[in-house]
């Protein structure tokens, strides 16, 4: 046990260098600094000393305005709740789709019965892009917000399925073959076996289906307008409506958040994947 | 420690008896027939080390995936202790603890530790609580020099290490054979002696039948009673050799005058064989 804690410790200590001190932390943090100087001045201080608005950067407000306009926004309701309203309807298709997708994309690959019946009208459906469905969505769902979520979760339920299937088809048959002459049940093998080895194809499909959902939820937000109610219709809505009043500043604050909330929820699928595939965290 | 006492007690020579008999394989891949094994024969007696070399694709995994029940065999029948495994009534044997395999590359779960591994088989047949199938793992993986990494997932030790935990994992099963299907295969030669040396120490303590397919004639004769040449596919048996070093071996036996002549009567029927196997130029066929 004790040892335990000291290579515990030992780890974290050397993790939190190693990120402080290594080169690749530091070009990074060079390279944003970088960009938002060169924004700057591209955007502001070379209209102003030489009077010549450049091409594409001229049009977008430096980020000094950008700053201001989120200060603005900061402290009201409004904007929070355009977090926490695509936040929810993000996680409710996503872990929608993984509840299903998962079990489903399973007995797609354990059982060819299964896989004769369903295989083909999920290839037919699967090329059908998320936002084809907005139309239908809306006249089959009773409310706005059930067709936003239903049109999320099927950005992400194909993907899902498409990566399991595609996972647990590609286990090693030697992990099969000597779990069964070791006396594996049926369960046993699908629940010892083929589970934790299509774990990776898991989290890869969840990673790929998160980034999914974040741009289908949008757009989503953006045809149907969310819940109507102004500036509580979720970040699309936040930015369409920003773009109807025109505040510029204020669509690319929106931006910037929806880049911030798709790296905290692949941060989060990421932190999940190392803690349930402990043998994949070797380096 | 009972678990090697049993063994030595009633094991030696008497369980784990092969009788290959009259096998034809017949691979049928997109309507062309191709005959891997053809009417082959082998007896291996319990408790005996019966080492297969041949040339490469020649069809003795397919024999062993057929005494293991991972594929059928076409004609002929194949028993274990005079228990039909696989025959005209039944083309394929059913997968048992009796009979182990250790893979090529090594097939120990990934997911799980050195110790978990080794501990699965009792606690899927349920012969042992988990607590005891773990204790049992840690015991007999200390007994085989590993106790450091027990706790470790496959992915980080040596390749020696994990092919002696899936030894061991094929072991605690307490199985009539264990099947090697060329296990050993690029190790390092330093590495691979020292697998060498574990394995006998294993066997002289269990004297487990096995059946050990490999391409290294050294290795063939150095660990086996008897080596069995196959000819080119489809497969036969071409000469069987009586390897008569006695047991305990160590590596004095590999600069002896015997092991060196059974080296030269092996390579030239093997040689011969492999010349074979490479005009007729086809591809491998596992």
């Amino acid at each position: 046990m004790r040892r335990a804690e000291v290579e515990l410790i030992m780890k974290k200590r050397s993790k939190f260098e190693k990120a402080i001190t290594s080169i690749t932390f530091w070009r990074g943090v060079v390279a944003l600094v970088g960009f938002v100087v060169v924004w700057e001045f591209c955007s502001k201080y070379v209209p102003m000393w030489t009077g010549v608005e450049l091409l594409w950067i001229g049009k977008v407000p430096p980020p000094s305005e950008v700053l201001d306009a989120w200060k603005e926004v900061f402290f009201l309701p409004g904007y929070w709740e355009s977090w926490y309203l695509s936040t929810g309807r993000v996680f409710a298709g996503f872990i929608a789709a993984q509840i299903l997708g998962i079990p489903f994309g399973l007995a797609l690959a354990v059982n060819r019965y299964f896989r004769d019946i369903f295989f083909p009208p999920f290839e037919i459906l699967r090329p059908i892009p998320p936002l084809a469905w907005v139309p239908a969505s809306i006249i089959f769902w009773p409310t706005t917000e059930m067709s936003i979520a239903f049109v999320t979760f099927l950005g992400a339920f194909f993907t899902i399925v498409i990566n399991v299937l595609g996972g647990a088809r590609t286990i090693d048959v030697r992990y099969l073959r000597a779990a069964q002459s070791m006396g594996a049940s049926q369960w046993n093998l699908f629940s010892r076996i083929i589970l934790p080895g299509t774990l990776p194809s898991i989290f890869t499909g969840a990673a790929v289906g998160m980034g999914i959902t974040w741009e289908v939820v949008l757009a989503g937000e953006m045809i149907s307008g969310g819940g109507g109610q102004q500036a509580s219709g979720g970040l699309g809505f936040f930015i369409w409506s920003s773009y109807m009043g025109g505040t510029v500043a204020t669509v690319i604050v929106g931006m910037i958040s929806i880049g911030i909330a798709g790296y905290l929820s692949s941060s989060l699928i990421r932190f999940i994947g190392d803690r349930s595939m402990p043998w994949r965290r070797l380096f | 420690m009972h678990w090697k006492e049993d063994k030595l007690v009633d094991k030696i020579g008497k369980k784990g008896a092969i009788s290959i008999r009259n096998v034809t394989k017949i691979y049928d891949p997109e309507g062309v027939n191709v005959m891997a094994v053809d009417d082959c024969s082998l007896e291996i007696a319990g408790g005996e080390v019966c080492m297969i070399v041949g040339p490469s694709g020649c069809g003795k995994t397919t024999l062993l995936n057929a005494i293991a029940g991972f594929h059928s065999i076409t004609t002929g029948e194949i028993y274990l202790d005079g228990e039909l495994l696989c025959g005209p009534s039944k083309p394929i044997a059913e997968q048992g603890a009796d009979r182990i395999v250790v893979f090529q590359h090594g097939a120990l779960f990934p997911w799980k530790t050195l110790i978990e591994n080794v501990a699965y088989g009792p606690i899927v047949q349920r012969n042992l609580t988990k607590s005891e199938a773990l204790d049992k793992a840690g015991q007999m993986l200390s007994e085989a020099g590993i106790s450091d990494t027990i706790h470790k997932y496959p992915g980080e030790v040596s390749s020696g290490v994990a092919r002696r935990a899936e030894i061991v994992r094929a072991l605690i099963n307490d199985p009539k054979v264990l099947l090697l299907d060329e296990p050993y295969r690029a190790m390092d030669a330093l590495t691979k002696s020292i697998m060498h040396e574990s394995l006998l120490e294993v066997y002289d303590k269990t004297r487990v039948t096995i059946f050990f397919i490999t391409h290294d004639l050294e290795e063939a004769i150095f660990l086996g009673d008897r080596v069995v040449v196959m000819t080119t596919r489809p497969a036969k048996t071409k000469v069987i050799l009586d390897v008569k070093i006695p047991r305990p071996r160590d590596y004095q036996v590999l600069s002896s005058e015997q092991f060196r002549l059974l080296v030269t009567e092996v390579k030239g029927a093997v040689h011969e064989e492999a010349i074979k196997a490479f005009e007729a130029g086809e591809r491998e066929l596992a």
